[in-house]
């Protein structure tokens, strides 16, 4: 397998709506990426585009819909779709294409435009339960986040200051993002403990905004990167992805396996065997901020119910031992799901490059670790990456 | 593979039934909020212009699908075109027999890549590829700036 | 990056620009509707319920009994062996009390979810559902509930022929 390495990356505005068609978000963030590596489209052999259930913009073969503008007019293309995980997978299918020698230069483009969906996207959500066993309940997709945390609080005794704590890190992070859509300086845990409950114990402040959004980013091997003498790139050492059974009621939703598998997947290939040790800086999948500790614990960076004591003593904070969502995360900047790509691979990417501005962790950092999460609590996807 | 437990009597077989709701609002973008706009308060179409490329988009695009570069050059389409394709639906969206068939046509027009798919406005005898056309529109007071706002193209000579 | 980027592209929209159709817009409700077959599994699981019981699979192979039945082992990738009826009493595994309903509309009686793992299924096998006869300050993980059925001429094969699912009073089994 050859090396593959980011060698630029782009996206939108977050934004709960923006006048901009799917195709035209594409390319805002398309364009962007493929100026930060100095490219333009004719340099691009291949192009990968991820995005989430067709029902949220409201198009069918929402990837052919979108080709135009993520750059794959008469180029070979695929949409590559894994639930919420699609943010952190649709790069490691980028990754295939350049790692088995099939292409040079890819573009990886992620796109979600959820305010189609009237009044509110939930209603589609609606449509992933089983039609059999869960939908005839008429199940609101806040239940699994609110069934899961109560489970892993439950676990573990974790109280909901400390998962409140995780909020206000992310969206306070997000301060220092230029695309963000829920960034506030100064949230504090009273103001999450005090938001509106949800569905219990899940708060209005726990949650992430459904947002419209598009990121990019470009993939190059190492030889490409060579003979264009491209500076700032990252390289993707390790790559992993688990699925778990759809029958979700099955299994003890405190622990992500799946993410563990996916980690260990990523992190043999990547030469990791004590991830707590090795890995900088992390970008956990943070819809919901319990997501973030529960991520944690399925990445291997924190002991079963370890995270939220993490979490309170700093450590995750940015100029903490193990920075987490130093981007400010989905609950900062939002959640077009797939998009989040922006805030997971690009923000390792800006990162490791030395570009991420405000946001830059204050020391140094060489490797960190991107994950997503996505369908019925049960498919993870991992990135690892080093500079 | 093969079940083991094969229920042979077809009546035991349930079924459940369901919908999906869902609803939507398209903006129509911000090269598209150009060509609605022109349509409805101008009367006339918009092609967005790639001048790299020395080529015209309709429905006009944000940016060129092949050189990529953005599009903030736009142009007004010939007001005649050309039928490229055509078809004759006898049944609706439903499956319903309609009670007149409908033609349906692809207009294109010289030196413009895409094209408007619409109503032609012609009894199924003389629909024919070839045929010169060109958009009928609603009044100005109806129009909301929607594909609608075009009811549909007529030949230029009748 | 936030230094090389001058303008981040994106035109935000209010929700008054969309609704009040500042903007132009297209606007579409599809018509989707289906019969979604309920398979060998299913369709005895829902013939049992409105029978008033739960029935399960069992696998030779892991030696699990599978809830909700299916007619393959998603493990062992062979087909399941052997229908068995399950009790209609379990624990709550988890639950969450909702105030939204399924369109994200305010409600304002909270709705008792949860999952609940069925007695006689392999551990933390189950299904969700409503929980009732309880209060939001009574219900707590670990508790121990069984099934309220509708009456018999109310059920139709579906999940919902259990009304929800209330306080076991372990004493009266």
């Amino acid at each position: 397998m050859r090396k593959v390495g980011v060698i630029g990356a782009g996206m939108t505005l977050f934004r709960r709506r923006l006048q901009e068609t799917g195709k035209e978000m594409c390319f805002e963030a398309t364009k962007m990426a493929l100026d930060s590596a100095g490219l333009t489209r004719a340099d691009i052999d291949m192009v990968v585009n991820g995005t989430a259930p067709d029902a949220f913009d409201g198009v069918h073969m929402k990837g052919e819909y979108l080709l135009d503008g993520c750059g794959g007019y008469r180029k070979p293309y695929t949409r590559v779709f894994t639930g919420g995980g699609t943010g952190v997978f649709s790069s490691i299918a980028g990754w295939w294409h350049v790692a088995s020698g099939l292409a040079d230069a890819v573009l990886v483009v992620n796109e979600e435009k959820m305010s189609s969906c009237q009044p509110h996207p939930q209603s589609v959500f609606a449509h992933i339960w089983d039609p059999i066993l869960d939908r005839p309940l008429r199940p609101n997709l806040i239940w699994i986040f609110a069934m899961e945390m109560n489970r892993y609080m439950h676990v573990h005794g974790v109280k909901k200051e400390d998962i409140a704590r995780v909020a206000v890190k992310n969206k306070r992070n997000a301060v220092g993002h230029p695309c963000a859509q829920l960034a506030d300086p100064n949230i504090t845990v009273d103001d999450v403990l005090n938001s509106e409950v949800m569905a219990w114990p899940v708060q209005r402040l726990d949650i992430s905004p459904p947002s419209d959004g598009a990121s990019a980013i470009v993939l190059a091997s190492e030889d490409f990167i060579r003979r264009r003498k491209i500076k700032d790139r990252a390289w993707m050492s390790g790559v992993g992805w688990c699925i778990d059974s759809t029958m979700w009621t099955d299994r003890d939703l405190y622990f992500p396996e799946y993410v563990a598998r996916a980690a260990q997947t990523a992190y043999k290939r990547a030469k990791i065997s004590d991830p707590r040790r090795q890995i900088d800086f992390a970008e956990p999948y943070d819809p919901f901020d319990y997501k973030e500790l529960h991520h944690l614990e399925g990445l291997l960076l924190a002991r079963k119910g370890e995270a939220p004591i993490l979490t309170r003593e700093g450590v995750t904070e940015r100029d903490g031992d193990l920075p987490v969502c130093p981007s400010g995360g989905l609950m900062g900047v939002g959640n077009p799901i797939a998009a989040t790509m922006g805030q997971k691979i690009g923000e390792l990417f800006w990162q490791l490059t030395n570009q991420a501005g405000k946001r830059q962790i204050p020391h140094e950092v060489h490797t960190g670790v991107a994950q997503a999460w996505g369908d019925l609590m049960q498919y993870g996807s991992v990135v690892v990456m080093s500079s | 593979m093969t079940f083991l437990d094969r229920t042979t009597d077809a009546r035991r077989f349930r079924q459940w039934e369901g919908n999906m709701e869902a609803d939507y609002i398209y903006t129509s973008g911000v090269a598209g909020e150009r060509f609605f706009v022109a349509l409805r308060d101008g009367g006339k179409m918009l092609a967005s212009r790639c001048v790299a490329c020395n080529l015209d988009y309709l429905p006009p695009r944000l940016f060129c699908e092949d050189c990529f570069a953005e599009l903030s050059e736009f142009v007004d389409v010939p007001p005649e075109g050309r039928v490229a394709a055509v078809t004759m639906a006898h049944l609706d969206r439903r499956g319903t027999p309609l009670s007149r068939p409908q033609v349906w046509a692809l207009v294109t027009f010289e030196g413009i890549r895409g094209g408007l798919v619409h109503r032609l406005l012609v009894p199924p005898a003389k629909a024919r590829v070839g045929l010169a056309v060109r958009a009928k529109l609603k009044a100005r007071g109806d129009r909301v700036g929607a594909v609608t706002d075009i009811e549909g193209f007529e030949p230029v000579r009748s | 990056m936030s230094e090389r980027i001058k303008k981040w592209p994106g035109v935000e929209l209010s929700a008054a620009d969309l609704n009040e159709g500042k903007v132009t817009q297209t606007r579409f409700r599809p018509n989707a509707k289906y019969a979604w077959s309920a398979g060998e599994a299913m369709s005895r699981f829902l013939a049992e319920l409105q029978n008033g019981r739960l029935i399960a699979r069992t696998c030779h192979s892991c030696k699990r009994i599978l809830f909700p039945p299916r007619m393959f082992c998603e493990s062992c990738f062979r087909p399941t062996d052997e229908w068995t009826f399950i009790q209609d009493t379990g624990t709550i595994e988890t639950f969450s009390i909702s105030y939204l309903d399924t369109d994200a509309k305010r409600i304002p009686d909270p709705i008792l979810v949860g999952v609940v793992s069925i007695d006689g299924a392999s551990p933390k096998m189950g299904m969700m559902h409503y929980f009732g006869d309880m209060t939001k300050e009574q219900i707590r993980i670990g508790m121990r509930v069984k099934a309220v059925w509708r009456p018999w001429e109310e059920r139709r094969g579906s999940v919902l022929d259990i009304r929800h699912f209330g306080p076991l009073k372990e004493d009266a089994k």
